[in-house]
């Protein structure tokens, strides 16, 4: 059974993305028997051309993919480099940690309530600085260069690049190599980038990959905060891909495909930025410039990644507040009333896709875990790691636009005759669970001192009694972590949730981004303030139970 | 024909030999094999009890009491190790460390009685409950010693299992693990890179360095 692990997750991983592009692939040429497509065919590129203004939806989704990156990218440079090492470090990454669990659409939510002309920012300075009491006649949120979207992104986008890059800086000496570089004369953050970061850069280099992917694709954000006129192509790929007509399905696949160049391009380029950025940081480095007048780069390091976080709470605490606000009039700070009465409204129809929610989660979380500890105790067991080989499985489904496969999955499912039930759902949850949830237990994992093993084994404990008696109780808290991310990721998912599920399966993600064009503030505060609690619900657990199960065993605490 | 025998052992490193080694060590009697770090000295423990790293090569056979060890999994070579550190399981109480060691044959009332006798006699009397952590690493290294030999043993591994406890209760330690492994008469192999080690140990001595 352990024996089938690895390859049972490297197909869960694997085929659904290759059934999709395949799936995504032949109706975008014509070929779909299905839907009587019988013969190959360009027209419906040319037909996807001919809509107005899809180049510039292209360019947007191009353009968003890269410049997100960098500036996150660029912001966590600054910041790790600048103070890795100091206690406000550490302060900051306890901070930031849980932003990771907060879904992008709730964040989203959450930054529209904070900066949108009638939000929160406006009324803290109305009529004081505006000098009216009426909400400023301003483009900010949907602009139509997708600044506000950018910002939910990079916002988002800088927890998870931090905290990858705090998982890599261990195994690079950095702080050793820091001091030797600053006895030399350089500064804290010149140091970090011509010593350390090259050997970081190179051990996150798929996670920036599936952050580009993921900015490219993006539909949530980008239906809650992106521009109208035109949106970003997956915006209008998801809207063709819901369509009643049949034929816009072809239409629908041609674009996906279009959707799949579109990243492929970004991460290109990308490519040729990172050799341009090798080029520059070696020029630099043998020219022995020390930049040791860093201060202002340092400050701004910190201070955007704590303006980030005040942000995102902020924005949290504003979805919590609008959910049980009564009349709250422009320019008021603070709702005028407290009431309950938009919960006990909206409760009756959330229930349901609550259920679904927590039990699509729970299922594919399970699952995830079940086949990551399978691999790891199979890798443990054989002493062979899937080496670099087996990280690209694990990014694959993150870096291959959704949009570009689970539109064909869904054709795959019709095909089959899978579509919109419970079990396609949790199926294709478990393709993007299943890789966070590797990610997470994998470091704790293998960092588990193998001699108690051998102690074990010593004693006459076959495997399977290590593994439940020692080896699982001892790492109980990463698993539970690990699930914890895997349940996030999952009440997250809108996409897959929309198109697998075939609108049969709603979940809190898709009814509050549903939401969001109607514009009910209250209803969109009780749904995103939902979305939110549950991962820290997740995440709470995961803290609580091995601290009350260990409540009396000190060393069990020290190791987590 | 009883005891711990190695034929020809053999381990290499990415082709290069660290160690090559026939010995015979008979029940109550101690081997000291000496070697500083990076000479194979932990890898022969870990070729003996069956967990070697796939990175290494090794070769020869290895007999106990008669019974060749080579192709039998870990778990089943009844091979108890002691490392450098205790290693007690630290989600378990003292007592649960040794009921895990308490071979399964043993059942009911008897198998607490025993964990019980043996902290006993380790001079831990009414630690069952405690939590390892709270002990000192003194008492550490003995609940570790009674763990290995409540699993009711057929050898003994240590790795450098003092060299890590101060001064003082060192030399105490020692005794009371040898004396404990002589008492149940097992074959004790023994890895450190110290002298006064490998010569409390009173048993014959290779030097790996020469």
């Amino acid at each position: 059974m352990l024996r089938l692990a690895p390859a049972l997750a490297i197909g869960v991983l694997l085929a659904p993305v290759a059934c999709g592009v395949l799936a995504t692939l032949l109706p975008a040429f014509g070929y779909l028997p299905a839907l009587g497509g019988h013969q190959v065919t360009g027209d419906h590129f040319a037909t996807l051309f001919s809509y107005p203004g899809i180049g510039r939806s292209a360019f947007l989704s191009l353009t968003t993919g890269l410049v997100t990156t960098a500036i996150a990218l660029a912001i966590v440079v600054a910041f790790v480099s600048g103070w890795y090492g100091t206690s406000i470090f550490a302060r900051v990454q306890h901070l930031i940690s849980p932003l990771l669990s907060v879904p992008h659409a709730a964040a989203a939510f959450g930054l529209a309530l904070l900066i949108a002309p009638t939000g929160f920012f406006f009324r803290l300075i109305s009529p004081a600085l505006t000098g009216s009491s009426r909400p400023p006649d301003l483009f900010i949120l949907n602009d139509p260069m997708g600044l506000a979207m950018m910002a939910g992104l990079v916002a988002k986008e800088i927890p998870f690049l931090l905290l990858v890059t705090l998982a890599a800086l261990p195994q690079t000496n950095a702080r050793r190599s820091g001091q030797i570089a600053q006895a030399a004369g350089y500064g804290r953050i010149s140091g970090f980038i011509f010593v350390t970061w090259p050997l970081v850069y190179r051990q996150i280099r798929l996670a920036v990959f599936a952050v580009i992917a993921y900015a490219t694709s993006v539909v949530d954000v980008a239906v809650i905060l992106g521009p109208l006129t035109p949106p970003p192509l997956s915006v209008r790929l998801t809207q063709w891909m819901s369509d009643p007509e049949i034929a816009m399905r072809f239409i629908a696949s041609a674009g996906a495909l279009l959707q799949l160049l579109v990243t492929v391009a970004a991460i290109l380029i990308w490519m040729g930025l990172e050799k341009l950025a090798a080029y520059v940081v070696a020029r630099q480095r043998n020219a022995g410039h020390r930049f040791h007048r860093e201060g202002i780069a340092r400050s701004m390091g910190l201070g955007v990644v704590l303006g980030v976080c005040a942000v995102i709470f902020a924005g949290l605490m504003l979805l919590a507040l609008w959910s049980v606000s009564g009349f709250w009039a422009f320019p008021d700070i603070l709702p005028r009333s407290i009431t309950l009465t938009n919960w006990g409204r909206v409760m009756p129809s959330l229930t349901s896709p609550l259920a679904t929610t927590l039990s699509t989660g729970a299922v594919a979380t399970l699952i995830a875990v079940g086949l990551a500890l399978g691999c790891l105790e199979r890798e443990a067991r054989t002493g062979r790691t899937g080496g670099s080989r087996a990280l690209l499985f694990v990014y694959l489904p993150l870096i291959v636009p959704q949009v570009s496969f689970v539109f064909g999955l869904q054709l795959f499912f019709l095909a089959v005759g899978l579509d919109a039930t419970w079990g396609a759902l949790v199926l294709v949850h478990l393709v993007f669970v299943l890789p966070y949830v590797f990610l997470s237990l994998s470091d704790p994992w293998r960092a588990w001192d193998p001699r108690y093993a051998s102690v074990a084994f010593g004693l006459g404990a076959n495997p399977n009694r290590t593994f439940w008696k020692v080896r699982l109780p001892m790492l109980l808290k990463p698993a539970l972590v690990a699930s914890a991310v895997g349940f996030a990721v999952s009440v997250g998912q809108y996409l897959p949730t929309l198109l697998i599920g075939g609108g049969r399966w709603p979940t809190i993600t898709t009814e509050a981004v549903a939401l969001a064009s109607g514009g009910n503030r209250r209803i969109i505060g009780v749904y995103a303030f939902v979305q939110m609690v549950l991962p820290f619900i997740g995440f709470a657990l995961a803290t609580l139970i091995p601290a009350f199960l260990f409540r009396n065993r000190n060393d069990m605490k020290a190791t987590s | 024909m009883t005891g711990l025998k190695l034929e020809d052992v053999v381990i290499a490193l990415k082709g290069r030999e660290l160690l090559r080694l026939t010995a015979q060590i008979a029940p109550g009697e101690i081997l000291s094999v000496m070697g500083q770090s990076g000479s194979g000295k932990s890898s022969l423990l870990a070729y003996v009890g069956g967990f070697l790293d796939a990175n290494f090569q090794a070769s020869g056979k290895i007999l106990l009491n008669g019974e060749e060890l080579n192709n039998q999994p870990a778990h089943q070579r009844h091979t108890g190790i002691l490392f450098q550190d205790p290693l007690l399981f630290p989600h378990m109480s003292v007592g649960e460390n040794l009921l895990f060691a308490i071979p399964a044959t043993i059942t009911g009332a008897s198998r607490r009685q025993l964990a019980e006798d043996s902290l006993g006699q380790a001079g831990l009397e009414g630690f069952f409950d405690r939590d390892p952590a709270t002990l000192s690493g003194g008492q550490k290294a003995r609940v570790a010693l009674m763990r290995v030999l409540v699993s009711q043993p057929r050898a003994l591994l240590l790795d450098e299992p003092f060299s890590k406890l101060d001064a003082g209760r060192r030399d105490q330690i020692r005794r009371f693990v040898f004396e404990e492994a002589k008492r149940q008469d097992l074959p004790i192999l023994l890895v450190t890179h110290d002298r006064a080690d490998a010569e409390a140990a009173g048993g014959k001595i290779v030097d790996l360095d020469q």
